[in-house]
């Protein structure tokens, strides 16, 4: 194991906005801050239950030009994908399927859902480490990606 | 306009959100994939991510939690499901694949839409297909388990 590129400041400063983010919603709205709920909600929506995704989502994109435009950190002219379009494609989709089957994601299991010490976001959490862990572990070291 | 405050909690909550995720630079798969690579080129940044937003969430929650009601809504709409059945297991380790192929979760793609480029637009559009799909056949399955 080699250690690369750790920022452990910026992490845990971003990491603080989006719990703080995640309490807003709750305080204001009563709702949890799950992207891929939030997400599915506007994909298939419930009479009634539609703007405040649309404005939330909104607000996500407006919070990254924000952080470009103050020209803050490392920026994003650097970042590129990491895979050709074929995955990318299945990425996506696998992303899509299995935060749907699975009712959430990064966020609304592993930072809403363990903050509420719900047993349901543990496990979801783990299994979707253990499986991102082992998919790294088989593309990079077992076919050498 | 009685849904004006209530918006624009959503709007502030997001804007927070995103700009968060690009503080910590959640939105550079390279990054996030390093993070996953613990026997190899191990950036183990993104877990200050998750703890620091775990943190900040979980001394929050329960103060908010004893109020009788959100600010700006009738109830608080938390996820009631408390059961850990073959979903939660199957659908977390299907999303972790996805997740670690092209090192995107949902909130850092979407937040990727404010520099867009093909590769963006492409695994944007892949994961909204993947969800109307499996929403879809959720709907119908859970439909045809009620009125058998």
């Amino acid at each position: 194991m080699e250690i690369i590129n750790f920022t452990p400041v910026p992490a845990f400063i971003g990491g603080a906005l989006i719990g703080l983010s995640a309490a807003l919603l709750l305080w204001a709205k009563g709702r949890v801050a799950g992207i891929s709920g939030i997400a599915g909600g506007i994909i298939l929506p419930v009479r009634g239950d539609l703007d405040w995704r649309i404005v939330f989502v909104v607000g996500l994109v407006l919070g990254g030009l924000l952080y470009q435009w103050i020209g803050l950190g490392a920026g994003v002219d650097h970042i590129r994908a990491v895979v050709d379009t074929p995955l990318l494609i299945i990425g996506g989709l696998l992303v899509g399927i299995g935060t749907t089957i699975g009712s959430g994601c990064t966020s609304g299991h592993g930072i809403c859902g363990l903050a509420r010490r719900s047993p349901r976001s543990l496990v979801a959490t783990l299994s979707f480490m253990l499986s991102a862990l082992v998919t790294v572990f088989i593309v990079r070291h077992v076919f050498g990606g | 306009m009685s849904h004006l405050p209530r918006l624009l909690a959503a709007l502030v909550a997001g804007i927070l959100f995103g700009f968060g995720l690009s503080v910590a630079q959640m939105i550079d798969p390279a990054k996030v994939v390093n993070f996953l690579d613990v026997f190899g080129t191990w950036d183990p940044s993104l877990a200050f991510v998750m703890g620091g937003g775990l943190l900040v969430n979980a001394i929050a929650t329960p103060f908010i939690l004893q109020r009788a009601r959100p600010v700006f809504a009738e109830f608080f709409q938390l996820p009631k499901k408390t059961e850990i059945d073959r979903r939660i297991v199957i659908g977390g380790l299907i999303f972790g694949v996805g997740w670690g192929l092209a090192g995107y979760c949902p909130g850092p793609m979407l937040t990727s839409l404010s520099f867009a480029n093909v590769d963006i637009l492409t695994i944007v559009a892949a994961y909204l297909v993947g969800t109307l799909i499996t929403r879809i056949v959720l709907t119908r399955l859970d439909a045809r388990a009620v009125t058998p």
